[in-house]
């Protein structure tokens, strides 16, 4: 009777939640599987005609597909270096101690709590008529200038608007890795006369090499993943030339209707990203048995 | 001259702040001006402080209602979450059996995929849900509130999962032996104990939920359903842009955010930093 009743409530207890899990995400994990064999237009009444592994073959020589993972590649470059430089300076500003740490860690953190899609629009009006404005005021006009109609300087503008979002959450990350290491060591360090560079070069970062890892595969991450910047900001533009992955799988499926092979692409872009966390999880834990 | 450099820092700390913070200065000023004054020089205070523009943009995004929209789908499905994800975790940490690590380890496991992987075919699966059992799952609050559940849940359980762990059963043993079913040693003595790890899961969720877009695009049809991130979208789709009243509008869906951050700032600076670091 009790083993009996021990069952149901491990059903009541675990049941709503899996079924609801079930239905949003496994089953149509699989079912995508599952469709990325099959050319289809996503209409109902078209017939889904299955071409076994074809979709993955044709993408190979997509050239636009493989000139988005190139863009994406370059994108999580140049973010992966500038959000981890800004969030470790802000990081190392903040605890040092100052009057004001805690109203600037207030202010680098903030816009990472706007959505992606809003922070966007900002920019958008920012680097196009913003930029254009402040161009024909000042003169300098090989700056200032509407970035978001230039391949490369739009690029540039997306990385720009990223790592302001990111670097203030990479911040919470650092300072944390910061706050860990031992005042006492600081403090003999000190007292051993060694400069702020030195205790820098030689105790902090050693010490903040975990910090260090999480943050690097985060950004990457979520920069590969990057998605609503690139819808608000560039919307792919101009001329594609900033089509990230995440939107080029979406313009491929609803833009294109190639449901089959558009799902295909999503395949692909799931194992490249499972590879990378999973990477990360395995270096991650490493470390922790080595310290 | 110690004195000077420690508060030559200090101002160089605040202006960095500030510069980091321009953007939104940029959004706030150009807010209130008239199309010639914006064009003049964006960088100027406005002369005049008219609120017309947000008018117009208020009315323009429906903003009432989007408002209303994520307020709504954002504090039910956080609260489905904290509800299920919560009993879920206590139970798979309590029963430590085979079939306990397999859903566990599922949760987590799928945590790897991203979102563009599966919209597309659960699109096409809740579609077929509704047209075979009538469950209204696209186009409605309840079935985007439904989808929020199941994508937030891993995190959700595993938070918990790990806080669980560390509390000793011997508190429930006792609750049980005094004759308390499960469902009353889970709310009385349990789910209390777990509130600094509900601040975070609520705090992760919440930031998630109402900043939401690409979810809510293809689930919701309906102008009137709306969440605060589409209105945006289709208020910068539909018009040609006219910057102050769009400038009006982002200061708008920002307002809430702001004050979320002012009443929960150190909750959400610790919540944040907890639930990337694990």
């Amino acid at each position: 009777m009790s083993k009996h009743r021990n069952k149901l409530w491990y059903l009541v207890f675990v049941l709503p939640l899996f079924i609801i899990f079930a239905t949003v995400v496994l089953i149509p994990f699989v079912i995508g599987i599952f469709y990325s064999f099959f050319e289809w237009d996503g209409f109902s009444a078209n017939p889904m005609v299955y071409v076994g592994l074809d979709n993955y073959i044709e993408l190979i020589d997509d050239g636009r597909f493989v000139n988005s993972a190139w863009l994406t590649l370059e994108f999580t470059i140049l973010s992966l270096v500038l959000v981890n430089v800004l969030g470790l300076g802000f990081a190392l500003l903040v605890t040092s101690a100052f009057k004001s740490a805690n109203f600037a860690r207030t202010m680098f953190f903030m816009p990472n709590l706007i959505g992606g899609l809003i922070l966007g629009y900002i920019w958008q009006f920012i680097f196009s008529d913003g930029f254009r404005i402040i161009g024909d005021l000042t003169g300098n006009e090989e700056v200032f200038r509407n970035w978001l109609t230039d391949r490369d300087l739009a690029m540039y503008a997306l990385v720009i608007v990223f790592s302001w979002q990111m670097a203030g959450y990479m911040m919470i990350i650092y300072i944390a890795g910061i706050q860990s290491i031992p005042g006492e060591v600081m403090e003999a360090a000190e007292i051993d006369g060694a400069n702020y560079w030195q205790r820098l070069k030689n105790i902090v970062m050693p010490l903040l090499m975990p910090a260090l890892t999480i943050s690097l595969f985060l950004t990457l991450s979520f920069s590969f993943k990057i998605y609503d910047v690139n819808l608000s900001l560039t919307s792919g533009g101009p001329a594609n030339s900033t089509e990230l992955l995440a939107m080029h799988i979406y313009n491929e499926i609803f833009g294109y209707n190639n449901y089959g092979y558009g799902q295909a692409k999503a395949i692909i872009f799931f194992i490249v990203i499972a590879a990378i966390t999973l990477v990360q999880v395995y270096m991650t834990k490493k470390r922790e048995v080595e310290m | 001259m110690r004195l000077f450099k420690k508060y030559l820092k200090e101002i160089l700390l605040v202006v960095g702040a500030l510069v980091f913070l321009s953007p939104v200065y940029i959004m706030l000023v150009n807010s209130f001006k008239s199309r010639s004054e914006l064009y003049e020089n964006v960088l100027a205070l406005p002369e005049t402080l008219t609120f017309e523009h947000y008018i117009r943009a208020m009315d323009r995004m429906n903003f009432g209602l989007a408002f209303f929209n994520s307020l709504v789908i954002t504090i039910i499905s956080v609260v489905i979450i904290v509800i299920l994800s919560s009993m879920t975790a206590w139970m798979l940490v309590r029963k430590d059996n085979t079939l306990s690590r397999i859903i566990f380890m599922t949760f987590i496991a799928t945590m790897l995929i991203p979102f563009q992987t599966i919209m597309m075919p659960l699109i096409q699966f809740m579609d077929q849900i509704m047209s075979t059992t009538g469950l209204p799952m696209l186009n409605t609050r309840s079935g985007l509130i439904f989808m929020h559940v199941g994508f937030n849940a891993s995190l959700a359980v595993f938070l918990y999962h790990g806080f669980i762990k560390s509390i000793p059963v011997s508190l429930e043993e006792s609750a049980e032996i005094d004759g308390a079913n499960k469902f009353t040693v889970f709310w009385k003595i349990i789910f209390p104990i777990l509130k600094p790890i509900t601040v975070t899961v609520i705090i992760l969720n919440v930031i998630q939920i109402w900043n939401d877009y690409l979810l809510p695009s293809l689930v919701l049809t309906d102008q009137s359903l709306r969440t605060i991130p589409l209105a945006t979208f289709y208020f910068f789709g539909e018009f040609t842009i006219q910057w102050n009243q769009a400038m009006a509008g982002l200061v708008l869906t920002i307002i809430p955010v702001v004050i979320f951050y002012v009443f929960a700032q150190k909750h959400i600076i610790r919540g944040i930093g907890e639930g990337a670091v694990k």
